[in-house]
């Protein structure tokens, strides 16, 4: 009689684990970043897909990693938002709960399925300043195992989080007007790319605009990036 | 997950609720608990009901118009209701019928349209709204059939073909659309006869404000369930027009000064 195959727990989570972080180091790096007029999601991107969308009025969603895998998340995101908002008020919906949930699901994924997923996300949530309360920016981050992480002023995911993530740490400023932070999200996406000049076209970027009505939430075309950056 | 995975996967809000959270459709569009047989005779009667709303075409677009107020039975129920309500930045929906299920269905309208274009990445068609609101009233035909009645217009601008377009629904959820204007309500038959003097092809956007202001007046006039401009207490029409650049709503100050000027123009052959 032969003895069933024994796989420690330890063992299964820790190769589960590598094998989603090699999926996640292959794709191109997001740079989330606060801004004086609100916060600002770049990709590098030079595909028509989208890797950042809206989820609801002040929530923007951003993913790396599987496209197919992400997006569903993202889809599973403005479902829960649009319900949550239906059926209580719109400003009920907030981000830290929509994390939470995030973090659980993709948790629960992890130990479940025999493949883990290979993405990770933020979701970032902008202030309103006529909301008493509701002033502060909010940046979450949500690993593949479920990790979530809350971060200020900025957040990396992706390949090469760590290295972009210094880069940011020593640059940054607060309430940085949005060309300054332009420049320094495509600064930050360039050094994964070994410092190589990355052109608007291939650049994703959206902003979360503090002061816009209700939707709050925008997808900015390559000439207006141009426009802003100037050059 | 419960709550956060849903089993529908597509792109369409009103069917999301229907299938995961059937608990928020019936006080959505459906309202099948009322269409259940629930509503006593004559209780139709007693919630309030909205009364006139019209819409036209115009030079850049579409005017839509109506008046504030509800009634319940021979009484007010609400002198400052809205019933004109945008759906997106280029489409609006007007209502009339049981007050409820109306302002219900215009709001779960809207969040069907966001939520359609946040998962799709693109927008609805103007003819694809449209036609999403005739499903939405056909499901609720049960309550209509009990005196629930939503019948609505609905209008925007359609940026393929870039006009203004406009619709007229049936309690079955069927569409007509309408090439000049239209109203919809106790008082519309009085405002359909008002513009069908004042409507022009291409009426520009000023003109076309005046004669909504007058097609209300005129409703007003003769119906006693439309709420005639209330100055006392400072409550004005909605009025919004609707085109290329998006919506904006007509001032309160436009609307009294034309309105005014409509009363003028008529105290002076006053014959009584």
């Amino acid at each position: 009689m032969t003895l069933p195959f024994y796989v420690s727990p330890e063992q299964i989570a820790q190769d589960k684990a590598e094998f989603a972080r090699k999926g996640i180091a292959r794709g191109k790096s997001i740079v989330v970043l606060e801004h004086e007029g609100g916060i600002l999601l770049m990709a590098e991107n030079p595909s028509t897909l989208s890797k950042i969308g809206e989820i609801y009025d002040r929530i923007a969603f951003a993913g790396v990693g599987k496209f197919s895998e992400f997006d569903q998340l993202r889809k599973v995101g403005v479902r829960y938002a649009d319900v949550k908002g239906y059926s209580y008020s719109r400003e009920d919906v907030l981000v830290k709960a929509l994390a939470n949930a995030y973090s659980q699901a993709m948790g629960e994924e992890f130990a479940r399925s025999p493949k883990p997923l290979e993405v990770e996300i933020v979701v970032a949530e902008v202030g309103d300043d006529r909301l008493a309360g509701h002033e502060r920016n909010a940046i979450y981050r949500v690993g593949f195992d479920g990790s979530i992480s809350d971060h200020r002023s900025y957040c990396v995911i992706g390949g090469n989080a760590e290295s972009l993530e210094s880069h940011l740490q020593a640059n940054f400023r607060p309430n940085l007007p949005l060309g300054e932070a332009l420049k320094l999200g495509r600064a930050t996406l360039e050094r994964a790319q070994n410092g190589n000049r990355l052109e608007v076209e291939k650049l994703e970027v959206c902003v979360l605009e503090r002061t816009r009505p209700t939707r709050k939430f925008r997808r900015l075309s390559a000439d207006e990036v141009r426009g802003i950056l100037g050059s | 997950m419960p709550g956060f995975r849903s089993t529908y996967q597509g792109s369409s809000f009103f069917e999301l609720l229907r299938v995961d959270h059937p608990h928020l459709v019936a006080q959505a569009g459906g309202a099948p608990g009322l269409a259940g047989g629930a509503v006593a005779p004559g209780a139709a009667a007693s919630v309030p009901h909205g009364t006139t709303v019209l819409a036209m075409k115009c030079a850049e677009g579409v005017l839509v118009a109506g008046d504030r107020l509800a009634t319940e039975n021979y009484r007010v129920a609400s002198r400052d209701l809205q019933k004109v309500f945008p759906t997106d930045d280029h489409s609006l929906m007007a209502i009339a019928g049981a007050a409820g299920p109306c302002i219900e269905m215009a709001r779960v309208l809207r969040v069907e349209l966001e939520h359609y274009e946040k998962i799709e990445g693109a927008p609805l068609e103007l003819e694809g709204k449209a036609n999403k609101l005739s499903q939405m009233i056909r499901q609720n035909l049960p309550a209509a059939m009990q005196g629930l009645v939503v019948v609505p217009l609905f209008a925007g601008y359609d940026r393929r073909r870039k006009t203004g377009r406009l619709w007229k629904y049936d309690v079955t959820g069927g569409r007509y659309e309408e090439a000049e204007y239209e109203a919809t309500g106790s008082g519309s038959l009085y405002a359909r006869e008002s513009l069908k003097k004042s409507w022009r092809p291409g009426i520009a956007r000023d003109e076309a404000v005046r004669a909504a202001v007058e097609a209300l007046v005129d409703a007003a006039d003769e119906d006693r369930g439309t709420g005639g401009i209330d100055v006392t207490r400072g409550i004005y029409p909605n009025i919004f027009t609707c085109n290329a650049q998006g919506i904006q709503e007509v001032s309160k100050e436009e609307i009294a000064e034309l309105h005014r000027r409509v009363l003028e123009a008529r105290t002076s052959r006053g014959s009584a």
